[in-house]
């Protein structure tokens, strides 16, 4: 296990390292500097500039520089806004992002679970082709196309929740919801194939026949037998979640990184936008190692498979 | 009662013919026709295939089927509302309607057509209440644009944008795209996907072992930052998209063709063929693939509503398709511009894309119930 673990830190390091070294290179090929925009400077003044981004080194110095820079935790600093450095930008704006993430998984995973343990119960029933129907609704709609119906018919018509903007818990209220409609699907969906897969089988029917109530055998012996494959999807959803932020931080104006991550791309602010593309990286690659760790030691079947 | 006791008389033995047990009483029924049998059975994946095929042809023949083009500009018929003849209690009759507030009936009804440029002529007000329970009054004003304009010989059955341009033609010019991107990614899915991982599978050994980690390291970099890095260094448009989708659209199908090859390659009719001193190249064509076919369908199904969310995403966030061109994405991101006030610019296009997330999603899980029945949900 410590092998594998180790292994795959190695692996995790050499990706990173591989995505940085790719960034980099595609941002030389990129068109403009932070001197576009100044074209009235004089030599002087331009070389002062292109000085105190290390941009007047030739580009395998500049490699080097930020590579080592790097591994001390320094992204540089922005084009954009004067002197100031990524990193402090990127963790001034994890915040809001984390929030909305986190709630949405939340608030996602569990309405899910809820409704996919309904549609198990009441199996074949009203319940079950409506919550289905749910799942499949929130799996297809587009993220953005979802934000805009809350955005209109909560937000302007019923008025309940600010329309965008951050500041009290209720601008976060909208932004959850419409980044909880996908995990919500994909809990319900896994949550009842699942569900109605444990609720089948033998010790189920014989905790009955002993005389638990239908209630009671749902919540205390199928839920935690149903619960060990979902976690497995945790993941993929976690990873859902980083690439619907981009999009639901825009439309709410949601001061979080999605929203730095696209306006750093409008206004050509290389080092934010390579801090960024790291910090999306390396949650991802995070996310995915511990989740097939969990595997392991959730179900110990896939240890022993791994070790074969 | 009698009833317990039937007479002896009532039975007669059967006569058991010799092969009867051997005769078959269905018709053989190959793989293909099996799993179409099953699908045709599953509602809800024929309504998705009915939709898909209404929403193609839409996108083949709804541009022309009114004459205006889809850059015809006019900011003299910006933002109409739509108008369908006959279609009026769907409410679109051509007309915007708000309801004002005020504190008299008056006041209410004066802010009701200032709402509307005061054109009192075609504002036809109605009050909701009179603010005799101690609230604002509320008026409803319904502004009849086509006749404002003198236009009504003219529809736009699903509006206009901003600078005047049809939605009805400039909606499924964008559906195009979409269908174009769900070809396409189809096609890498089938080819690099399927080649991939069969070589990788099929050769094993370092070949194997370097193809992995070769994917491992893909794997690790999300789809999302490839993407737009991709499209930030080219120019952004169909090209660029489509070379962005080619680089990250195939690994999964690669992963999941590996693993089914890597089962099946040992098994006696491989070796029977290979003793029959067939070559690499046909054992994986004709033997392999062919056995795989059920899950790739079904895998390059659940492909393609990915990959029509992602260009609708990338033009939505302004890194899709440039500006006069007309995709879902872009539609959509110039509907949120005057949500509030023309919400029917963003309704049309997110209703189709919606159809069409949901269209083929639903028939990805039919197909897959029906290719698979142990994997049914």
């Amino acid at each position: 296990m410590t092998r594998y673990i180790l292994q795959r830190l190695g692996y995790m390091i050499i990706t990173m390292f591989l995505i940085a070294t790719f960034t980099f290179f595609l941002m030389k090929f990129l068109p403009g500097t932070p001197l576009s925009a100044a074209d009235k400077l004089s030599e002087e003044q331009q070389a002062v500039v292109l000085e105190k981004y290390g941009l007047d080194d030739p580009v395998p110095v500049q490699y080097f520089n930020y590579i080592v820079n790097l591994t001390q935790g320094d992204l540089g600093i922005s084009f954009q806004f004067d002197n100031r450095e990524v990193t402090t930008i990127i963790m001034e704006r994890i915040g809001p992002s984390m929030t909305i993430g986190v709630q949405a998984m939340i608030v996602g995973t569990i309405l899910g679970m809820l409704l996919g343990l309904v549609s198990a119960i009441y199996h074949n029933g009203f319940l079950d082709y409506g919550s289905t129907f749910i799942a499949v609704l929130g799996k297809s709609i587009p993220s953005f196309v979802f934000a805009g119906i809350l955005q209109y018919y909560v937000g302007v018509k019923l008025g309940w929740f600010p329309v965008a903007l951050w500041g009290t818990w209720q601008h976060t209220v909208m932004p959850t919801i419409a980044l909880a409609i996908f995990p919500l699907a994909i809990a319900a969906r896994f949550m009842r194939t699942e569900m109605l897969e444990v609720l089948g089988s033998d010790y189920i029917t014989t905790a009955r026949a002993k005389g638990v109530n239908k209630f009671g055998v749902v919540f205390k012996h199928g839920l935690r037998n149903a619960l060990i494959p979902l976690v497995t999807v945790l993941g993929p959803l976690a990873i859902g979640l980083v690439t619907g932020t981009l999009v639901i931080e825009n439309i709410f104006a949601v001061p979080g990184i999605g929203e730095q991550f696209v306006k750093a791309i409008n206004t050509n602010d290389f080092p934010i936008i390579m801090g960024t593309t790291l910090l999306i990286a390396f949650l991802f690659i995070f996310i995915i190692l511990v989740i097939d760790l969990l595997y392991g030691v959730i179900d110990p079947r896939i240890r022993l498979a791994e070790g074969e | 009662m009698d009833n317990h006791k039937p007479s002896k008389e009532l039975f007669v033995p059967v006569e058991r013919q010799e092969n009867e047990g051997e005769k078959i009483a269905r018709p053989s029924l190959s793989f293909w026709q099996d799993s179409f049998m099953r699908l045709r059975k599953n509602v809800g994946a024929m309504i998705g295939l009915a939709t898909l095929i209404i929403l193609i042809l839409m996108a083949i023949f709804g541009p022309y089927m009114n004459s205006y083009g889809e850059f015809d500009q006019d900011l003299g018929r910006a933002k109409m509302p739509p108008k369908v003849e006959g279609l009026g209690w769907l409410g679109m009759d051509g007309t915007l309607s708000a309801t004002m507030s005020g504190e008299t009936v008056e006041e209410a009804t004066s802010n009701a057509n200032m709402r509307f440029n005061n054109d009192e002529e075609f504002i036809k007000t109605s009050v909701v209440s009179d603010g005799s329970n101690g609230e604002p009054a509320q008026v409803k004003a319904v502004y009849d644009v086509y006749a404002a304009k003198d236009m009504n010989d003219q529809s736009f059955w699903f509006g206009t944008d901003g600078l005047g341009r049809d939605l009805w033609t400039r909606t499924w010019k964008g559906t195009r795209i979409s269908l174009y991107i769900a070809l396409l990614a189809a096609a890498i899915d089938m080819v690099i996907g399927v080649a991939y991982g069969g070589i990788s599978a099929y050769y094993g050994g370092r070949v194997d072992n370097y193809m992995q980690r070769i994917i491992e390291i893909l794997m690790g970099i999300p789809n999302l930052v490839v993407v737009i890095l991709m499209i930030l260094i080219l120019e952004p448009g169909i090209i660029s998209i489509t070379i962005a989708l080619t680089i990250t659209g195939w690994i999964s199908m690669a992963r999941i063709v590996r693993g089914q090859i890597l089962k099946l390659k040992n098994q006696e009719f491989v070796l029977a063929s290979r003793t029959l001193g067939a070559p690499d190249n046909r054992i994986l064509r004709k033997h392999l693939v062919p056995n795989v076919t059920g899950l790739i369908v079904i895998n390059t199904m659940f492909t393609i509503p990915s990959a029509i969310f992602f260009e609708a995403f990338l033009s939505f966030i302004g890194l899709g398709l440039p500006t006069p061109i007309a995709s879902l994405g872009t539609l959509i991101d110039d509907g949120f511009k005057s949500l509030q006030i023309y919400p029917h610019i963003l309704l049309f296009p997110a209703i189709v894309i919606s159809l069409i997330m949901i269209a083929f999603n639903v028939l990805a899980d039919g197909l897959r119930d029906a290719f698979d029945p142990k994997m049914r949900e």
